[in-house]
């Protein structure tokens, strides 16, 4: 049994490469769209709610509401890009499309598979939300070098929710089940971990269960890179994401051999 | 490297309490096509994917190109070359795209993909092709394009889950001329069919196979010979009991499948005689074939 398990890890360390050329060959074909697609939402948030909440909100912590919001938007929308690329876009490469069962026939492995899927959402999460930094930086929110510090955090956010919807699809019968996730989990975090609001404004229990959620270590860490303030406690921030990002990892390709390879 | 090029032991394998591989033996040697022959859900599929390391026996010893299996089945895969039951191209990539990305799976460089590319696409006679998404490629050359993939990392062995299966005979007889050439190469072959024409006429050997046991095994003309021997009439209308006790005495053997009553006659002329001048008849005279051996051994045809 731990023999089958250990044959369907990554093989090696360059083998998820091949997997993420494949995406973004696919990727290449739809560029456009899939740009376009990914920022229409974080920006409609970000000027939404900066501009319209921001009159009734004043400074928090000194800085104008909006340049509070653009770390959160930028964590967020990591977050949502690298969660949607993995339940949809992998989940139809790992059913309907085949493609995972192409791979399999050949000297790649499970483990290779799942790895290259999750670079490649983060590749993604990375582009949605540094494009944020960027139109942040445009507009005066944030200062240009600090986007600079904040991609590794960005990186690193998509890997956790790539790695943790991994979970979800290597479990889900089908798309309709996605909608849980989705609901229960994701859009509560935003408001949980700080994305737009502060989390000293909650109650203290809940601000117990934020300091738990991946999302709030994301925040702590892009936020204060954005605007150019001392962060407290990297290491733990970076820590608890590293968990994130590799328990799920996996448990995901356990769950997986589960379900591909019986 | 040695001359046995899959060896299978006592292998067993069941989802749920339904037994799908029933303590499987047999052995592949190097440069031999063998087929596994059986009707749907008879677990050829099955055998298959647990030869790749795709799906895990119960129980049994696998051994594939020297490499345990499923244990190092990925060390194998690399000498393999696959064509799946259910086409997996990438249909929204070119055919060139569609090589250049599995090349890849195999650390191929692009130098070393594109090297590879013209003869590849030659064997598949995809040449004007090479451009053009998958999406608009017909049928057959879908699955010469998945042969053409599938010796991109110039494999040892094939593994060809029906490979023709759904093809118009037209494609199906350009897939056959392809497989042969590939034998004469020196390919060997584990090949998945519920054809028997097809069987009969690519393997060398093969195992035959109802509800994931072997109940047959050699070479097809011998297998037929042992098990048949004789010629074959098939007769349709008439009742056919009436029938078989009217030519019992000159037939080896009857089987009734359905409407039609067939004939196993050492001479097939006597029974002929004793049908002669009834109406309603029709009758067809043959030389025996797998279908024969398939119904003689499960008392029932095929379904295609
Ligand atoms: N993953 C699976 N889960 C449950 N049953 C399966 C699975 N794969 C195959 N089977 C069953 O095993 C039997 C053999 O299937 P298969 O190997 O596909 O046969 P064949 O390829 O000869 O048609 C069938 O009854 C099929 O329903
Ligand atoms: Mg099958």
């Amino acid at each position: 049994m731990r023999e089958g398990y250990a044959a369907v890890m990554p093989a090696n360390a360059y083998n998820w490469v091949a997997v993420w050329r494949r995406n973004f060959l696919a990727w290449r074909k739809v560029a456009l769209a899939s740009v376009l697609g990914n920022l229409a939402d974080p920006m409609t948030n970000l000027f939404g709610l900066g501009f319209g909440l921001g009159v009734i909100v004043g400074l928090i912590d000194g800085t104008s509401y909006i340049a509070f919001l653009a770390g959160g938007m930028v964590a967020t929308s990591a977050m949502t890009a690298a969660t949607f690329e993995t339940m949809y876009a992998a989940f139809a490469r790992m059913r309907a499309q085949r493609t995972w069962e192409a791979i399999l026939s050949t000297q790649l492995t499970l483990g290779d598979i799942v790895l290259g899927e999750l670079a490649w959402a983060a590749t993604k999460a990375v582009l949605a939300g540094t494009a944020i930094a960027v139109v942040a930086a445009t507009l005066g929110y944030a200062a240009w070098a600090s986007i600079l510090y904040s991609i590794p955090a960005i990186a690193l956010t998509g890997l956790v929710f790539a790695s943790l919807a991994m979970v979800v699809i290597s479990l889900a019968p089908s798309y309709d089940y996605f909608v849980f996730y989705q609901t229960l989990v994701v859009t509560p975090m935003v408001f949980l971990c700080g994305a737009v609001f502060p989390v000293s404004q909650m109650p203290s229990a809940f601000q117990r269960v934020a300091g738990l959620l991946p999302l709030a270590h994301s925040v702590e860490l892009i936020r204060p890179a954005m605007l150019g303030l001392p962060a407290g406690g990297i290491g733990l921030h970076i820590g608890a994401l590293c968990m994130y990002a590799v328990l799920p990892f996996f448990l995901s390709i356990a769950l997986f051999r589960r379900r591909l390879m019986r | 490297m040695s001359t046995v090029a899959i060896d299978l032991s006592c292998v067993r394998k069941s989802y749920g309490d339904k037994i799908v591989v029933d303590g499987l033996s047999f052995a592949v040697a190097s440069g031999e096509c063998f087929g596994l022959l059986g009707p749907n859900g008879a677990g050829k599929s099955t055998i298959a994917r647990m030869v790749l390391g795709m799906v895990a026996p119960d129980t049994g010893k696998m051994t594939v190109l020297g490499e345990p299996v499923p244990a190092r089945a990925r060390l194998a895969r690399a000498r393999i070359g696959v064509v799946p039951q259910f086409d997996n191209l990438e249909i929204e990539f070119t055919v060139r795209e569609n090589l250049l990305v599995f090349g890849r799976y195999f650390n191929m460089s692009a130098r070393e993909v594109e090297a590879a590319v013209p003869a590849l696409l030659e064997f598949a006679r995809l040449e004007s092709k090479a451009d053009a998404r998958v999406a608009e490629l017909s049928g057959g050359m879908k699955r010469r394009l998945t042969l053409a993939r599938a010796l991109i990392n110039d494999p040892h062995l094939l593994v060809m889950d029906e490979p023709t299966t759904g093809l118009d005979p037209h494609a199906r007889h350009q897939i056959w001329e392809r497989l042969r050439l590939l034998l004469a190469r020196g390919k060997t072959i584990l090949l998945t069919t519920h054809f028997m024409e097809e069987a009969e006429r690519l393997c060398d050997r093969l195992c035959v196979l109802e509800a994931g046991r072997k109940i047959a095994e050699g070479e097809p003309r011998a297998l037929i010979d042992e098990q048949i021997g004789c010629q074959v009439i098939e007769i349709y209308g008439g009742n056919p009991h009436e029938l078989s006790s009217l030519i019992r005495p000159y037939a080896r053997h009857i089987e009734v499948s359905g409407e039609t009553l067939f004939c196993y006659a050492p001479d097939p002329e006597q029974v002929l005689v004793q049908l002669r001048g009834r109406a309603g008849l029709r009758l067809l005279q043959r030389p025996a074939n797998l279908e024969d051996v398939f119904l003689r051994l499960t008392g029932r045809e095929m379904e295609r």
